[in-house]
């Protein structure tokens, strides 16, 4: 009889425990982090305990995953002009190819959880991997004679997705560009609409003008902030944000208004903060909720949004539980740009590259516009190249200009800064240079590079020969 | 007027029975390339009819859309770079643009141009189809594509190479001058190289 109730008991303890172990693995909640197998990669590790953004589907298997990767990563890819894109590899002729690095899924060279094998760019492979395919490359350009096979993408010559700014007759275009071009202006910092292009119409609004009503007036400062701020000059009054739903729901007050309220007038700078890492925990889509299924007895609730003490960069000591949100680096009410451009980026990042600004030779641009020694536009600020400017036109050719908020967009490799960023003021050849200067980077562009990244070099060498066959025919 | 319609109902159940026969005598599902007891379209006649789609798509981008407002009328450049030049993208290109949006619609097919003089080495010759292929097409001045089986990755393909002549200038005068081109010696109507379909056979 004992027996029978050990059993008993030890079979429905067997049971609860397995069934709340399976349920956390479904529906979340902290014990979740017992399930990962191995320490997640930095551009991933923030969404960890999201499982569903990768695994979409528990039995889909390898396809299942892509899904996972393409939802995030493959407008990226597509605006890239994706060097090695999956139709390349799907194709019947490549098949042995594929046989040997099955590159028509992403997780194959980049596994996640595989700390020990995870290089740069979360790549899991042997640095080599290159040679798989292009090893007699050689043959048709002899400057490759001899160079190590794992060479290819780290010397600032190629890169296996994005070749924009890496190509040869970019190369040969701009090679002669000096380093510092004649006129140093970042570009769209200027930017006004075509005079041609609709502009909506905009009254700018003095404190006087406020609705906000007396119950919800808060502190005078609000409202004196408010009335300098860009709001107030576009005509965007109190309740502009804290009545999303005036129409539809005259009485509600959104005392906080949270980023979906800004999102709705900020459109691409509120969906490009979730794609970077500062608001990639916010992502739409990122989590899926499961509470109607359980009667929400397990915890189920979408990741907080980024603190600093989840950072993998050195952050500040005392900051480590601010949450990002749009008001962290903007501050309500005063929407100070000035701020939100190097500031706020000082009030939490810790690193050499952030640490060493204030002495750069960038900043000092910056001081010399405000002091009116440099024209508008001179200065180069963190947001000029970690948020730059975009220039968007639509099927009509209406043109918009958006401050991209994905600030790792252009980041890994840094050679995607050279179009966005550094080919405003800057040479190719001095540009891929510094890039290539991890020293030059620490010290925030303090000196000249140290680093020479000769495919330029060898594109003049083609240049130079091409035009002695030409003489000769 | 009774064996009048004795005749006419008899004519129509031999008819009806005639109909419900063949009805009957066909295989539920006969596939495009037909069935044991049922022939479809041939693999030829299949890929073939893919090609005219292609060729003709291309030859009238080239023709109508670039050759006419590139090198006639000089209102846009016609380049490799299309986007960073703001240009219109080269014939090749808009092929293997298409090729590329089919591989990733369906894997009932696949096409690709190839050369045995290619500016982009990716596109030379891989498979000793392929090799065969071309070599044929170009013996025979494009006059007679070719047709073979081959097994990549464990699946067998029907694959066919048909021959990519220079329709125009612009194709001659392009392949010649590119820095990476082996061949500086092309000619207007010669063939360059070949548009290769495969066609995974069941």
């Amino acid at each position: 009889m004992r027996n029978k109730l050990l059993w008993l008991v030890w079979i429905t303890a067997t049971l609860m425990g397995g069934g709340a172990v399976a349920a956390t693995m479904h529906y979340g909640g902290d014990f979740r982090s017992v399930f990962l197998i191995g320490k997640t990669t930095s551009g991933h590790h923030q969404i960890e305990m999201a499982c569903d953004a990768c695994h979409t589907d528990m039995f889909g298997g390898i396809d299942a995953l892509q899904k996972g990767c393409v939802t995030c990563h493959g407008d990226e890819l597509k605006a890239a002009n994706d060097s090695h894109p999956r139709s390349k590899f799907i194709d019947p002729r490549n098949a042995d190819r594929v046989a040997v690095l099955d590159a028509r899924y992403c997780v194959t060279c980049h596994r996640e959880h595989q700390p020990g094998i995870t290089n740069a760019m979360a790549v899991t492979l042997p640095t080599d991997y290159c040679a798989l395919c292009h090893q007699d490359i050689a043959k048709n350009r002899p400057s490759h004679e001899g160079l190590a096979f794992d060479t290819c993408g780290n010397s600032g010559c190629h890169n296996f997705h994005d070749n924009r700014a890496l190509y040869e007759d970019f190369l040969e275009k701009r090679h002669g560009e000096p380093d510092f071009k004649e006129v140093l202006l970042v570009a769209l910092s200027n930017w006004t609409p075509p005079a041609d292009q609709p502009k909506p119409e905009r009254k700018a609004l003095r404190a006087l003008d406020a609705d906000a009503p007396a119950a919800h007036r808060g502190a005078l400062k609000h409202t004196a902030d408010w009335a300098a701020s860009g709001h107030a000059a576009a005509g965007v009054n109190c309740s502009g944000c804290h009545q999303p739903r005036k129409r539809t729901r005259p009485d509600e007050w959104v005392a906080a208004p949270a980023a979906k309220e800004c999102a709705a007038c900020h459109t691409a700078e509120a969906k490009t903060f979730t794609e970077g890492k500062h608001g990639m925990r916010q992502r739409d889509g990122l989590w899926v909720s499961r509470k109607d299924d359980f009667l929400g007895l397990f915890e189920d609730k979408g990741l907080p949004p980024m603190t600093p003490a989840l950072a993998r960069l050195p952050m500040k000591d005392d900051v480590h539980a601010t949450a990002l949100t749009c008001n962290t680096c903007h501050g309500a009410h005063k929407y100070d740009v000035k701020f939100a451009q190097v500031d706020a980026c000082e009030s939490c990042h810790a690193d050499d590259h952030t640490k060493a600004f204030r002495m750069s030779p960038h900043n000092s641009l910056v001081d010399r516009e405000a002091s009116g020694d440099l024209p508008k536009g001179s200065g180069v600020t963190c947001a000029t190249c970690h948020m730059p400017k975009h220039l968007v036109r639509d099927d009509y050719g209406t043109e918009k200009v958006f401050v991209t908020h994905n600030q790792n967009d252009n980041l890994r490799p840094n050679e995607k800064m050279i179009r966005t960023v550094c080919a405003d003021c800057h040479g190719l050849r001095f540009t891929i240079d510094a890039l290539a200067d991890p020293a030059l980077i620490k010290n925030n562009f303090k000196g000249k590079p140290a680093h020479h990244v000769e495919s330029i070099d060898w594109v003049e060498n083609r240049m130079r020969e091409r035009a002695r066959r030409q003489q000769q025919q | 007027m009774t064996k009048k319609l004795t005749i006419a109902a008899s004519c129509t159940a031999l008819a009806c029975a005639g109909v419900l026969a063949m009805g009957l005598g066909t295989p539920a599902k006969a596939g495009l390339f037909g069935s044991d007891d049922k022939k479809g379209v041939s693999y030829e006649t299949f890929t073939d009819m893919l090609h005219l789609v292609m060729a003709s798509d291309r030859a009238i981008y080239t023709k109508k859309v670039v050759a006419r407002l590139a090198a006639k009328e000089k209102v846009i450049k016609a380049s490799e770079h299309f986007e960073d030049e703001k240009a219109l993208p080269l014939p090749a290109q808009m092929f293997r643009f298409g090729s590329e949006m089919v591989s990733s619609k369906t894997d009932k097919f696949a096409y690709q141009l190839l050369s045995l003089w290619p500016i982009n080495k990716q596109n030379a010759p891989r498979t000793e189809t392929e090799k065969k292929g071309l070599a044929f097409i170009a013996e025979n001045k494009g006059e007679k594509p070719f047709y073979s089986e081959e097994e990549l990755g464990g699946k067998n393909y029907f694959t066919a190479v048909y021959a990519d002549v220079a329709v125009a200038g612009p194709c001659v005068t392009c392949h010649n001058a590119h820095k990476d081109s082996p061949r500086t010696d092309f000619k207007l109507g010669e063939v360059m190289g070949g548009v290769v379909i495969r066609v995974p056979m069941n």
